[in-house]
């Protein structure tokens, strides 16, 4: 099972300036555990000493926010679409 | 009741109109799954922050931190700031802006009419940036008066008390509520409100995902949530890229006949994915979703002509929403 990850510029150091690259995982959790042993520090920035993911960072898949679908618990399938962005400002303000 | 004695008191109240067209099934006698426009863009500078920008003047006027001849500064992408200038404007007071410089030329046109001045914030870093200039202006300026939309109360409170009320007025049977996450006031309020009247509505934002650029930050630390972000007002959050977005603002005015923001497409996008959820699970469902403001102030940004594919790519550098 391959999943696409997106990666956002300011992680692109762990993934060798990748764009996005691929993993394998049934939950969020496990492919962010999956996606460590090739890009080795990266889970320590998505996720807290806590184990819940970073306040500033937002992991989409499918476009749906995955703190609302069970976070690190999300299942995944099969050509899901993974995308991790840093928490900004946006929106009409 | 139709008659205003000041602008200011013509703001709200808009309407809010049915899609029987773009809607999954208008027509349905047991489990219809109908789309509602609430049109913000009826509001007296064209955009739903009339609410916010009068409500925080408002507040702040109360509070005694406005008195006549004050200077208000504000972080903005343009529509509060555009609200913030007619009201200052019509109150005697001065305003300035911090405003990205990718955005849109009608908006720096609007603003400066209305007698406001703008610093431009680095097009890289996007709102965040703007928000870190201003708040560095603030401390260098300590004469003038922030209302900082993403943290103050006043903003959510206008949603709560106007825009929640108006649409549970209009649209009792309402089961899903869906707005733009920005300051995430209207979402914060009007969420709020509806799901003390409507236990088991749904509150449903979409936020813009924007080009590689907007999330130019040097260090995750360096994020941003506002501070009137209450995650536990919505049951989901739908993040919506700029082809999308276009898509659907193109599709609002084809089948509908109205003349959106792009915004308002990346919206109803969102609206789109929860009726067409709601249409398989053969769920009554009367989805209300926000129209933030027209298109006009876009024309310039190129998302109105050409290909789509040519379209989003013109705003791929660009804050659209």
């Amino acid at each position: 099972m391959a999943i696409d990850v997106k990666i956002p510029t300011i992680l692109r150091t762990y993934t060798a300036g990748a764009k996005s690259v691929s993993a394998q995982g049934d939950t969020l959790g496990a492919l962010i555990d999956n996606l460590d042993l090739d890009h080795t520090g990266l889970k320590g920035r998505l996720i807290t000493d806590e184990g819940g993911l970073h306040r500033f960072v937002n992991v989409y898949v499918n476009d749906e926010d995955v703190r609302f679908t069970g976070s690190l618990d999300t299942q995944l399938k099969d050509g899901d679409a993974v995308t991790i962005l840093p928490a900004v400002a946006g929106g009409i303000a | 009741m139709a008659r205003y004695e000041s602008l200011l008191e013509a703001v709200g109240d808009t309407p809010l109109v049915g899609l029987p067209r773009l809607s999954p099934k208008w027509d349905d006698s047991t489990a219809h799954v109908r789309l509602w426009a609430k049109l913000e863009d009826r509001n007296p500078t064209g955009s739903i922050k009339d609410r916010a920008a009068l409500a925080m003047i408002a507040a702040a006027e109360r509070d005694g931190r406005l008195s006549p001849g004050a200077t208000i500064l504000e972080p903005t992408s343009g529509n509060t700031g555009i609200s913030l200038a007619m009201i200052a404007s019509l109150r005697g007071y001065g305003l300035v802006c911090v405003m990205p410089e990718n955005t849109s030329a009608e908006r720096r046109q609007l603003l400066e009419m209305y007698g406001a001045r703008i610093i431009a914030s680095p097009a890289a870093g996007g709102s965040n940036q703007a928000v870190a200039v201003a708040k560095q202006l603030a401390a260098e300026n300590p004469d003038w008066v922030m209302l900082y939309q993403y943290g103050n109360p006043a903003n959510a409170q206008a949603h709560y008390d106007t825009t929640g009320p108006e649409i549970l007025r209009d649209l009792p049977t309402i089961t899903h509520f869906v707005a733009g996450l920005g300051t995430t006031g209207t979402l914060m309020g009007t969420g709020r409100y509806l799901r003390e009247k409507v236990p088991d509505v749904a509150v449903i934002a979409a936020e813009p995902r924007y080009g590689e650029l907007v999330y130019g930050l040097r260090n995750i630390d360096e994020g941003f949530v506002p501070e009137l972000y209450d995650d536990t007002v919505l049951t989901s959050r739908y993040s919506v890229q700029s082809y999308d977005a276009l898509r659907r603002t193109r599709e609002l005015i084809a089948v509908e006949g109205i003349f959106a923001g792009i915004s308002t497409g990346a919206i109803l996008h969102a609206a789109l994915a929860v009726a067409d959820r709601a249409a398989a699970a053969g769920e009554r469902a009367d989805i209300a979703f926000v129209v933030c403001d027209g298109g006009w102030k876009y024309l310039s940004t190129g998302a109105y002509e050409g290909t789509l594919q040519q379209a989003s790519a013109k705003l791929e550098h660009q804050l659209w929403a």
